[in-house]
């Protein structure tokens, strides 16, 4: 073999720099982390400075500080312009006037609302989820990112870790057992015991299933990479001992989720956790018909494929963030959800309407025709649950559209709730069996996913990460890096979506013409290139909101030194009761 | 309502409703599918070595790009002569322990169907090169390089089989590329992928959607456009600018067989294949195993000679005809 120079390899030095952005942050973070230490100790120094100077004060010293507290809890009593005494006090009336300092140019917006009594070790539990959610959501994308580049340059690497049929199912199943799954399961450690009133039964069993979930993510990347596979239908790359660690983390979850309710102090079951259990069993209902091998021969393996990977996302993905939504806003827009009802209608339509449709992924196919019918009719069908969740959702916000402009959530939520319309009714459309003809096979599959997995399901659980977490720490991320946040996610996903559309529209039609397929490519290359423009925009936004929720977590220590002569006062009182229970 | 406070009955009622779909809409057609369709009598099972090359085309995950199944659409008809049916899936079972049944039938046409590959791309040395860098032989392909199914040797054993790439793509490598066993098996799974015909007296699926043909043009007796179909059966090796790529596919432009006048071997080349000159890789019979029609043949010969500056004479159906009628007899005896 000859000497290959591993620097002249772009996929070396691409993969170098992408590790190197974490690393670096990390060293940032290491910087900044020992500046603190440092200054924590400084500051120690500073304390027992102050401590020696509380024991050696002499009484004068204390006369003038209890002279000037009573100075400073010195009230008008209205009377003292017509007053003929003399004033004591020579100060004016106003002091501490502050100067405007923040920008004019960026909207002011609302803080978040004060922080709920919960229980520490719960929090915790939430932020771990949280945390791990979005390590796999920046890993799940940069590997995203680094697909959309090959389109633009096949040749970017060589190696067989990192070739393009190996690395699409990484990033789709990082990005949807790792950072959807995860995030939603943390919400839901939070919406589930407060609704119904009661603590969680086990915070054990919660990091049990955090691992599990884990676990299964690092064990599937590595196993794709390497190139095990089960045989390539699509989300259902891992094998099945990957995919079963997977199953046994929702599991343990939902044992505790389910317990959590049975315990409720509440008498009603509010109707998130009809979403939020349904869609945990049924998760698991989809994970072992799909891996349970006697039904899987021949046109079987695709029948089941085509049901696996639908309800995947509308049963999984779909259910479980519309019983969080049914949580958030509400809460966020201070209100009760327009109609209860309607949600509980479009609970049991979405079962039944959703179920049918899987095998429009095969139209056209050698699966049976009354079954691809059904999945047409299943299809128009879910007009009826998308509506009703939109028009619910909707209506809740009515009379609320001023809080959208003074707050830094909303705007999350609303996009959600756009997208889970147009989303969900491109479905349907696509499955009608003419447009079928012109997209299928397309890239337009790929907008359509990135519309409702991204623009549905991301900016959903961006929302309500933004809104939890600050409650949880009392920390909130600067408004202008939220925005940063939301604005290039969604530039990015119309960059991303719009020229893909266009393009695959265009090729299908070529296709139709019967032109050589090689002119189809050629095609597509100005409209891959805006993809990976795109998808570039989405990839910095997740970056930002990595660096929002570090804000939002990280522990600022630090002592507080006295210097109100109130609180000197306070502390020279604790020491000397303290001296006091000491020496006796 | 009373029942809705019950999370026992509340949550049990919407998992069996879920089940019950389950069962009614995938469970029960799936066995319905497995247990009532057969292999096609004439099928042929895949050899040790396909297989190995098919677990290969699983491991690459080649699926996220490249469909096989032939859908009942006229669109379809480039990638096969008739709609996929169930039968032509029936063979599958599940690969081993570890990996489910692979079809591989693909959600994505990123890339060319494979249904049919085996016919429409039966040269083992374009397969090879293409393997091993796509835009040696496909100038705007996007479509991975697989270097690593590939060996540089300075000297080749008797079994070795090279690659005979173009200098361009060489980027320096001295020793000869060969290929390795599991770039072998792959190309032998790639050529083994043919649309099994049906039995005798089995119609076939129609096509839906068929453009409606111009009735002036079938009357009118004209030749089909020979750039699409040269595009479509020969620009992969010789290229579409008619410059082949040295070292493996010879240029039909200035070609003296194009511009020439010995039609007879013009056509016996196209329909029977050439393997007359030891610079060049083998030509497999690219006419014979596409099934062209006189009409196709004279369509891509008229254009050879007259495209990329040669300019000779045409020639007729008909004399296409006589030849290959010859051709054909000379077979049988």
């Amino acid at each position: 073999m000859e000497r290959i120079n591993l620097w002249s390899e772009w996929g070396i030095v691409i993969t170098v720099v992408l590790i190197s952005i974490p690393v670096i942050i990390a060293a940032f973070i290491v910087f900044y982390r020992t500046r603190a230490i440092i200054q924590a100790f400084l500051q120690k120094k500073e304390v027992e400075n102050f401590q020696r100077y509380l024991q050696m004060m002499s009484p004068e010293e204390k006369a003038q500080l209890e002279e000037k507290e009573r100075a400073s809890a010195y009230r008008l009593n209205n009377q003292e312009l017509g007053s003929d005494r003399k004033a004591k006090d020579s100060r004016g009336l106003i002091n501490q006037v502050q100067e405007v300092t923040d920008l004019r140019f960026i909207e002011k917006k609302k803080k978040s609302q004060p922080r709920p009594n919960i229980d520490p070790a719960h929090s915790k539990l939430i932020l771990w989820y949280i945390g791990c959610a979005i390590f796999w959501l920046v890993f799940g994308t940069s590997v995203g990112e680094y697909l959309g580049i090959k389109f633009v340059a096949p040749d970017i690497d060589h190696l067989s870790w990192l070739s393009f049929g190996r690395l699409r199912p990484v990033h789709t199943n990082a990005v949807f057992w790792g950072w959807a799954s995860l995030a939603m399961i943390g919400l839901a450690y939070y919406v589930i015991p407060r609704v119904s009133n009661a603590a969680i039964p086990s915070v054990r069993a919660a990091y049990a299933s955090l691992i599990l979930i884990n676990t299964s993510v690092v064990a599937g990347t590595l196993s794709l990479m390497a190139g095990i596979n089960n045989s390539g239908g699509e989300y259902r790359e891992y094998t099945w001992p990957v995919m079963l660690l997977f199953g046994l983390g929702v599991f343990i979850s939902l044992r505790n989720f389910y317990k959590n309710i049975a315990i409720r102090s509440t008498k009603e079951i509010y109707v998130s956790n009809w979403y939020i259990i349904s869609a945990m069993m049924f998760v698991l209902v989809i994970a072992v018909v799909a891996y349970w091998p006697s039904w899987q021969n021949g046109l079987g393996e695709t029948i089941i494929q085509g049901y696996y990977m639908h309800q995947g996302v509308g049963m999984w993905f779909m259910l479980f963030n519309l019983g969080l939504m049914y949580y958030f806003l509400p809460q966020q827009l201070n209100k009760p959800i327009y109609s209860y009802s309607l949600g509980i209608v479009a609970f049991w339509s979405q079962i039944l309407f959703y179920t049918l449709i899987g095998t429009h992924h095969f139209i056209f196919s050698a699966i049976p025709w009354w079954l691809q019918t059904i999945a047409i009719i299943g299809s128009v069908g879910m007009i009826i649950p998308v509506v009703a969740g939109t028009t619910n959702f909707l209506m809740t916000f009515k009379g609320s559209w001023h809080k959208l402009a003074s707050s830094y959530t909303l705007p999350f939520y609303l996009v959600g709730i756009v997208f889970y319309f147009t989303g969900s009714l491109q479905g349907t459309a696509e499955a009608f069996r003419f447009t079928n003809l012109i997209w299928h096979f397309t890239d337009f599959t790929v907008a359509h996913s990135h519309l409702t997995m991204y623009g549905i399901i991301c900016f959903m659980l961006w929302g309500f990460i933004y809104t939890l977490v600050p409650r949880l720490t009392g920390k909130e991320p600067p408004q202008l890096l939220v925005g940063s946040h939301f604005w290039l996610a969604f530039i990015g996903l119309l960059f991303y979506t719009i020229p893909l559309m266009l393009g695959s529209t265009l090729r299908g039609m070529m296709w139709m013409e019967g032109k050589a397929f090689i002119e189809s490519v050629e095609l597509m290359a100005p409209f891959w290139l805006w993809r990976a423009i795109g998808g570039s925009l989405m990839w910095f936004s997740h970056l930002i909101f990595a660096y929002n929720f570090y804000l939002m977590v990280r522990k600022t220590k630090g002592q507080s030194i006295p210097n109100s002569p109130s609180e000197i006062l306070k502390a020279k009182q604790a020491l000397e009761t303290q001296g006091i229970e000491i020496a006796g | 309502m009373e029942f809705f406070n019950h999370h026992k009955s509340l949550f049990l009622t919407a998992l069996i409703l879920f089940v019950v779909l389950t069962i009614l809409v995938a469970i029960q057609p799936a066995i319905q599918n497995q247990k009532n369709n057969a292999v096609l009598p004439n099928a042929t099972a895949l050899s040790p070595q396909e297989m190995a090359g098919k677990k290969s085309f699983i491991a690459h995950g080649c699926v996220a790009c490249h469909t096989q199944q032939v859908r009942n659409v006229a669109m379809d008809k480039a990638w096969g002569d008739r709609p996929g049916i169930a039968a032509d899936y029936a063979a599958n079972t599940r690969m081993d322990i570890w990996r489910n049944t692979a079809t591989l039938m693909g959600t994505e046409r990123t890339g060319p169907d494979l249904t049919n590959v085996g016919i429409r791309q039966s040269s083992m040395a374009w397969n090879l090169v293409h393997l091993y860098q796509p835009r040696a032989v496909v100038e705007s392909s996007i479509m991975p390089a697989y270097p690593w199914l590939f060996e540089v040797k300075e000297i080749l054993s008797r079994t070795d089989v090279e690659v005979s790439l173009p200098e361009k793509f060489r980027e320096g490598i001295r020793g000869k590329i060969v290929a390795t066993e599991e770039a072998l098996a792959l190309v032998a799974y790639l050529q083994s992928l043919k649309q099994t015909p049906l039995p005798d007296g089995k119609v076939a699926n129609t096509f839906l959607y068929e453009k409606e043909k111009q009735a002036a043009e079938d009357k009118d007796a004209a030749l089909p456009d020979g750039k699409v179909l040269y595009t479509k059966f020969c620009s992969s090796c010789h290229q579409s600018n008619g410059e082949g790529l040295p070292g493996a596919f010879p240029p039909l432009k200035g070609s003296p067989i194009v511009n020439g006048t010995d039609l007879e071997l013009f056509v016996s080349i196209i329909m029977q294949g050439y393997d007359a000159r030891a610079e060049f890789a083998v030509m497999s019979p690219i006419g014979t195993i596409n099934n062209l029609s006189p009409e196709e043949v004279a369509a891509i010969i008229n254009h050879e000679k007259t495209s990329w500056g040669n300019n000779a004479k045409k020639v007729s159906k008909e004399e296409v005809k006589k030849i290959m009628d010859f051709i054909k007899q000379m077979e049988v005896q």
